[in-house]
Order: C-alpha cells, then structure tokens, then sequence
C-alpha cells in the first residue's frame, strides 16, 4: 500500500486530538484517580438537607470518602432520603452519624460522617440512624433575634439615652 | 398610499423559501448518509478532505484557543481578585471552555475556515459542471465529493473542538499563574475537583460532533444548490457562514438545556 503524505497528516492530526482528549481527562478533568474507586451505598435520613444536591461530596474529617448518589423525598416521614456513595477502601462503624455541613460561611453543602465506636460495620444498604440536619442561616437569626428580645434589657452605657434610671 | 402588499409577499415568499430549504436540506443530509458506503471503502477521500477541513484550520484553532484562554485568565482574575479567591481561576477557564467556549467558538471558526471554503469549492464545481461530468461517467457526486466532506467534518470537528480547550487551559495556565502567580497546585486541584470527565467533558465533545455534522450539512448543501453563477457561489458561501452560525447558537442553546436538566 503507498503511502502518502495526507497519511501522515491524518494521523499527526487524530493523535494531537487523541492527546488532547488525554490531558481534557487526566489533567483538567481528574479522571481515574477517583471515579475508578469501588463504592458501596449505604442510607441516611434528614429533616433538612439544605442546599446539597446530587454528587455532592462525603467528607470525614476533611477528607473526601464517597459521593452523594442520589436525594429523594419520603412523603411517608416527610423526610429527605439520601443514599451515600461510600469508598469501599473505608469502613465505618454502625453507629456512625451523618451530618449536613457547609464549608465555610457560603460554600458548597456537604455530608460529614463522624465514625462511632460500634465493632459492628456499616455495609451495603445500611442505613445511618444517628443524623443532624442542616443549619438554616434564616432559623438561626431569628432564634438570636427572639432570645435577644426576651432578655432583660442591658443597663446602658449613656446616661443621656437612659429612661429607666431613677 | 403605501402598498403594504409587497412586503407581506415578500414576507411570505422567504418563509415559504425557508421551509423549502429546510425540506430539501433534509432530504440532502439523508441522501449524504445513504450515498456513504464509497467513503468508507475509499477511506482515503476521506482522509483527504480531513487534510483540508481540519489539518489546515489547526492553526486557527490552536491560536484562538490560546488567546480565548488568556482573556478568560485576565478577566477572570481581575474580577475574583475582589473576592479573594483568585485560586478558583482554573475552574473558571477550564469549566467555560470545555462546557461552552470550546466547541462553540471552535464551531465557528471551523464553519468560516471550512466550512465557506467547502461551500465555494463544490459551488464552483456545480459551475464549471464538474458534477454533471461525473454523472455522465456514472461517477456519483454524492458519494465522491459530498460525502467524503461530510464524514471528514465529522471528524474533525471533535477533534478540533478539544484542542481548542486544551490550548484555552494551557492559555488561562499562562495569564493565571506564570503572569500572575495564582498557586499552582490550586489552579489544578481546583479545576480538577470542579470538572468532571463524564458530564462536563464528554458533554462537549457530543456537542462539537453534533455542530460538526451541521456545518458540514450546511456547507454542503449550500454548494450543491448555489446558482451556476459567480453571483451564486458567493451567496451561497455568505449564507453558509450565516446559517452555520444561528444554527451553531440555537443548537448549543437546546443542548445546554438539554444537558443541565440530565444533570440535576
């Protein structure tokens, strides 16, 4: 078969687009080092999720150990229903509790288990039965609000702005 | 008083034209598709024409991609500086380039750079009848110039598309860190946490194929149906680029909305 120089040129061409695709993957887009983990799935229930949504991460002490597969709501509990994607690399004591977290003031929801101290083991289609909802921002404000009301009020520190002084 | 008929027919007589087009370029892209087995068994038309549609349009690409990536780099500094989360530049690059930027603009530059050259040289060839001649010889037009065309847009486009969003990262690489010393371990740590292979970079090559298979559609047919005339060729090639670029739009709009919702 002769060969040409327009053989060349197409194969110079699909394998800088191949190459491309490879760093897409592996450099931009983190391929491999995380997606190729085996996951088991285990299920927690909350009152309130707040903002996380689908794949979102599972954090334990700072560290990324599964993702969120999937959030439905329980119209018999009235509950959220979370199914965790867990490392299989990771294993975690039956008593451990989920909660719901944020990093930082506004960033991005997360759940954070908190192993416990049980011999047993989570596994597959387990369901964590210690879990804390998320903090709304809104609840917590107006709590501060209310409790700052009720309280007696200060004695103030200007005698001029003072009416209560005898 | 004014005759407001003339306009209305007017009116009327490009929307019917429109649907008409629109009928018979579907027809077009369904006989392409029929009259493909010759490109597959003469691979080498094909190979011919990738030469030319995307061998030839990789400097454009490469070069643009560079500087579409700087200027996401500086702009995009210059605005998160006030957050103070200059760290976040890779994401920003990386996730609009590989969602968007790069198969849109790399879309747009293959339909003015490709695309108008290949409406212009099948138009010239229906001119100079080139195509009638192949007919006389029982050679079809269809399989032995459109066709191979066709296909070689289809693979070039993709593969285009993703060198542009390399080029583009590479180029925000550049204005974000060597220019402005953002963290360089941030810079790709963040980009790699925040873009995922399957649903930020797969996405964009499907979009890239599907612009791919409109402009080369649309540059085709726009080659075969121009007027026999030098008038007609140099409409045609001008309604190529103008096609291709509404169609790229509103295309990449349905498919963004299509996958943001297979998202959540």
């Amino acid at each position: 078969m002769e060969r040409t120089t327009i053989d060349l040129w197409f194969g110079a061409f699909v394998t800088a687009g191949f190459v491309a695709l490879l760093v897409l993957a592996l450099k931009v887009g983190n391929l491999g080092s995380e997606r190729a983990a085996q996951t088991y799935r285990v299920e927690a229930r909350f009152d309130n999720i707040g903002g996380l949504k689908v794949r979102g991460p599972v954090r334990s002490a700072g560290v990324l150990v599964g993702r969120v597969a999937d959030i439905r709501f329980d119209n018999d509990r009235f509950q959220a229903q979370v199914t965790l994607a867990l490392d299989s690399r990771y294993t975690w004591p039956k008593d451990t509790s989920a909660s719901i977290l944020t990093s930082g003031l506004l960033g991005e929801t997360y759940v954070g288990l908190e192993a416990g101290g049980d011999d047993k083991k989570l596994v597959a289609g387990d369901r964590i039965q210690i879990t804390q909802s998320a903090v709304v921002l809104e609840k917590l404000i107006s709590q501060l609000l209310f409790s700052k009301a009720s309280e007696p009020p200060a004695p103030a520190p200007a005698p001029a702005s003072a009416p209560s002084r005898k | 008083m004014l005759d407001v008929r003339r306009p209305l027919a007017r009116l009327g007589h490009n929307f019917i034209e429109g649907l008409w087009r629109a009928g018979s370029m579907a027809r077009f892209f369904g006989l392409v598709i029929a009259s493909s087995a010759t490109s597959f068994v003469r691979f080498r038309l094909v190979m011919r024409e990738v030469y030319f549609t995307g061998v030839l349009s990789l400097i454009i690409i490469i070069v643009s991609g560079l500087f579409v990536g700087m200027v996401l780099g500086l702009q995009g500094y210059e605005t998160l500086q006030r957050y103070g989360a200059t760290e976040s530049i890779g994401v920003l690059v990386a996730l609009s380039l590989v969602r968007e930027l790069g198969p849109v603009v790399a879309a747009l530059l293959f339909a003015s750079r490709a695309g108008s050259a290949i409406t212009a040289e099948i138009g010239l060839m229906k001119t100079t009848e080139q195509l009638t001649a192949m007919d006389m010889m029982a050679v079809s037009p269809m399989a032995r110039v459109i066709a191979p065309r066709f296909w070689a847009g289809i693979i070039s486009m993709p593969i285009l598309s993703l060198l542009f969003s390399a080029m583009g990262v590479f180029g925000g690489y550049v204005v974000g860190v060597v220019l402005f010393g953002v963290d360089n371990g941030a810079f790709w740590s963040q980009m790699q946490a925040a873009v995922e292979f399957r649903y930020d970079v797969l996405n964009g090559l499907l979009k890239a194929f599907v612009f791919g298979i409109a402009v080369t559609v649309i540059a085709t047919f726009e080659g075969y149906d121009a007027p026999p005339t030098a008038e007609g060729v140099s409409g045609a090639t001008t309604r190529t680029v103008v096609t291709s670029a509404l169609t790229i739009l509103a295309l990449d709009f349905v498919l963004t909305a299509f996958m943001l919702r297979a998202d959540t």
